[in-house]
C-alpha cells in the first residue's frame, strides 16, 4: 500500500487536472478569436486604420465621421424600418399559424415541416429565388400580366422607396415558420385544465386566446424577439442575394455597410467603428436574456 | 416536450374550421411557391422563362440547366460550373462539423459533470460567442488568417468554422448533459474510472440524440455560410459565394434557368438533411433559442 500511495497521488492529481486541460483549447481558442478580436476590432475602431491595420489612435474621430456619413444613416434608417416590419410580420404570422395549427388540424404532421422548410436553406438561395420572382420582367408582375390582370404593378425591387420591403417579404418567408414551431411548442406547453375551466366558465373563443393563452405565451413572444432581433442586425447575405444593397443605395444595411467600407472603400477605421455599433446593439439585446436563461437554469 | 391532450381546442363550427383551413393552405402555397418556381423554371428552356409565364410548368422539358450550372456555366471568370466550389463545401464542412461537434462533447462533459470555480462565466462567454454579428471578428481574423498563411484555403475556412461553431455545440452538449443523472458519473468515479473512461463509457452511449441534432445543426450553417466564405474563400470559395457570383455576374445573358438550377443544387444537401431528419433540425433550432 505504502509504495502505491503517490502513484495514485498523481493520477488524482492528474484527473483533476485532465477537465481543464480538455476545456483549455476551446477555451483559448474563444478567448482570443472572440474576445480578442472583439478588443481589436474596438482598439481599430479609434485608430487611423485606412487600407491596412494602423494602431496610431485617434479617438471617437472615426465614430463622429461614422454618424456623418448619409450612408450609415441610411443603413440604420433601413434596419430600424427592416427589423420592426421583419420581427413584426414574422410573429404575426407566426402567433397565427400555430393557433391555427393547435386546433387538430388533420394533415399536420405535413403543413409543419412545409412551413418550415425554408429555414433549411441559405439566404444566398432564397435571395435569388426571390430576386427572379419579384423581378418585374419574369416574375410575379409578368405572371399576373399573362392571367390577364393587366394593370398589376409590383416593381418595388426596382424602387428605391420600396426596394426594402422585398427584402422583408423575403427575410419573412425564410424564418416566420421557424416563429410558428416556437409558439406551437408554447402552445403544447400550456396546461390543458386551465383552457378547459375558462371554456366552463364561458369564455368565448376569442377571450380564451387574449386573455389567458396569449398572455401564458409570454416566453414564446420574448424568444422569438430576441432571435429575430438578432438576426435582423446580422442579416447580410439576404442583401448581397436579393438587392446588393441596391438600387443605389437604398437597402444597404449596417452589415452591408461595414463589409464595404472596410475592405472596399478603405475606410477601416470607419468599418470597425460599424462593427462596434453593431455588437452593441447585439448585447444591447441579447446580454440580459442570456443572463436570465442562465439564472434560471441554476 | 409533453404534447398535451388535445381534447379541450376550441370548439368550431364548420364554417370556422373550413376557414382555418383555408388560412392554413394558403401559407402552404406561399411558402411552397418559390421552391416551385426554381425546380419549374430549371427545367425550362431560357425562351420559355423569358418569353412566358414562371409559375407554369415547362413546355418543353430540358435537365440541360442543371448539366450548366453543375459543369459549364460561368462563375467569376473560369467556365468551370459550381462542382468544383460544391467540393470545395464539403471539403470545408465535413471536418468543420466533425471537430467543432467532438470538442462541443468534451466542453459539455467537462462544464457539466467535472465543474469547477468560474465554469459559470466560461459557459456565459461562450454562450454570448455564438450570437456576436461576426462583422466584429473580420478584420482580425483576415489579418491572422494572412500571417498563418491560412488566407483563402479551406484549412482557414475550417479553422474559421470550428472556432465560431464551439459556443452552439458546447452549448447543446451542456444542456443535454446537464440532464443526465450525475450519480451515475460519481459512482463510476469512485470505481475507479477517469475522465475519459467516463465519457466512453456512460457519456458517449447516450449522446446519440443531441449528436445528430448538433451535426445537423453544424452541417446546415456552415454549408449556408456566405460572409466568412466570401471574406476568406479565396480560390477555395464555397458553394453560397459560387452561387452568389454565378447570379449577379453581369456578362452576357442571364440565365434564369440555370441560376434556379444552381440555387437547387446549393440548396439540395440541407435540404435533404432536413427531408431525412427535420425532427432533429427542428430540435436543433428550438434548443437555441427556447428554454429547455
Amino acid at each position: 500500500m505504502a509504495q502505491r500511495a503517490p502513484e495514485a497521488d498523481f493520477r488524482t492529481r492528474l484527473q483533476e487536472w485532465i477537465p481543464k486541460l480538455v476545456l483549455s483549447p476551446s477555451l483559448a481558442a474563444m478567448l482570443v478569436f472572440v474576445y480578442g478580436f472583439i478588443a481589436l476590432t474596438i482598439y481599430l475602431s479609434v485608430s487611423d486604420s485606412k487600407m491596412l491595420p494602423s494602431y496610431d489612435l485617434v479617438g471617437f474621430e472615426n465614430y463622429a465621421k461614422l454618424w456623418n456619413l448619409s450612408a450609415w444613416w441610411t443603413a440604420v434608417v433601413n434596419l430600424l424600418i427592416f427589423s420592426s416590419l421583419y420581427i413584426g410580420i414574422c410573429t404575426a404570422i407566426g402567433l397565427t399559424l400555430a393557433i391555427l395549427l393547435d386546433q387538430k388540424i388533420r394533415g399536420e404532421g405535413i403543413l409543419r415541416p412545409i412551413y418550415l422548410y425554408p429555414m433549411a436553406l441559405s439566404f444566398i438561395v432564397t435571395g435569388t429565388a426571390w430576386k427572379w420572382i419579384m423581378d418585374p420582367g419574369i416574375g410575379i408582375e409578368n405572371t399576373m400580366h399573362l392571367w390577364g390582370w393587366a394593370s398589376f404593378e409590383f416593381n418595388w425591387i426596382k424602387d428605391r422607396d420600396m426596394a426594402i420591403y422585398t427584402v422583408v417579404i423575403a427575410a419573412v418567408w425564410q424564418t416566420s415558420g421557424f416563429v410558428m414551431a416556437m409558439f406551437l411548442a408554447g402552445l403544447r406547453g400550456i396546461d390543458n385544465e386551465i383552457l378547459k375551466a375558462a371554456q366552463i366558465d364561458g369564455a368565448s373563443n376569442w377571450s380564451l386566446y387574449r386573455r389567458i393563452v396569449i398572455p401564458l405565451l409570454r416566453p414564446a413572444f420574448l424568444s422569438a424577439f430576441v432571435i429575430l432581433a438578432h438576426l435582423a442586425v446580422k442579416s447580410y447575405d439576404l442583401i448581397i442575394a436579393l438587392t446588393g444593397g441596391g438600387p443605389g443605395r437604398a437597402t444597404e444595411l449596417p452589415a452591408t455597410f461595414m463589409y464595404s467600407y472596410t475592405f472596399t472603400r478603405n475606410s477601416m477605421g470607419i468599418g470597425a467603428a460599424s462593427a462596434v455599433i453593431m455588437l452593441m446593439t447585439i448585447a444591447a439585446i441579447m446580454t440580459p436574456y442570456l443572463y436570465a436563461e442562465l439564472k434560471e437554469k441554476k | 416536450m409533453a404534447v398535451a391532450e388535445q381534447d379541450t381546442a376550441v370548439r368550431t363550427g364548420g364554417i370556422t374550421r373550413a376557414f382555418i383551413y383555408g388560412i392554413l393552405l394558403l401559407f402552404m402555397f406561399f411558402y411552397l411557391m418559390p421552391l416551385f418556381v426554381m425546380i419549374a423554371n430549371s427545367l425550362k428552356p431560357l425562351a420559355e422563362i423569358t418569353g412566358g409565364n414562371m409559375m407554369a410548368l415547362p413546355d418543353t422539358w430540358t435537365a440541360e440547366p442543371w448539366r450548366q450550372a453543375w459543369s459549364s456555366a460561368q462563375i467569376g471568370v473560369e467556365p468551370t460550373g459550381l462542382k468544383p466550389y460544391f467540393i470545395n463545401s464539403i471539403l470545408m464542412v465535413v471536418p468543420s462539423v466533425a471537430i467543432s461537434t467532438v470538442l462541443g462533447a468534451l466542453n459539455g462533459y467537462v462544464l457539466t459533470k467535472w465543474s469547477f470555480r468560474g465554469d459559470k462565466i466560461i459557459f456565459g462567454l461562450l454562450l454570448f460567442s455564438c450570437f456576436i454579428p461576426f462583422q466584429i471578428v473580420l478584420i482580425p481574423m483576415a489579418t491572422v488568417l494572412g500571417k498563418l498563411g491560412l488566407a483563402g484555403s479551406i484549412p482557414g475556412l475550417i479553422l474559421v468554422h470550428v472556432v465560431y461553431g464551439i459556443g452552439f455545440s458546447t452549448l447543446y452538449y451542456r444542456n443535454y448533459y446537464a440532464a443526465f443523472p450525475t450519480e451515475l458519473v460519481r459512482a463510476a468515479m469512485i470505481d475507479g474510472a477517469g475522465f475519459f473512461r467516463i465519457f466512453w463509457r456512460i457519456m458517449l452511449p447516450v449522446s446519440g440524440p443531441i449528436t445528430v441534432v448538433c451535426v445537423i445543426w453544424q452541417f446546415t450553417n456552415i454549408w449556408n455560410d456566405f460572409l466568412f466564405g466570401a471574406s476568406f474563400g479565396g480560390q477555395t470559395q464555397p458553394m453560397t459565394v459560387a452561387l452568389n457570383n454565378l447570379v449577379q455576374s453581369s456578362t452576357g445573358v442571364k440565365e434564369y434557368n440555370v441560376h434556379f438550377a444552381g440555387a437547387i443544387l446549393a440548396a439540395l444537401p440541407t435540404l435533404l438533411v432536413y427531408i431525412v431528419a427535420g425532427r432533429y433540425f427542428v430540435r436543433g433550432l428550438m434548443a437555441g433559442s427556447v428554454k429547455g
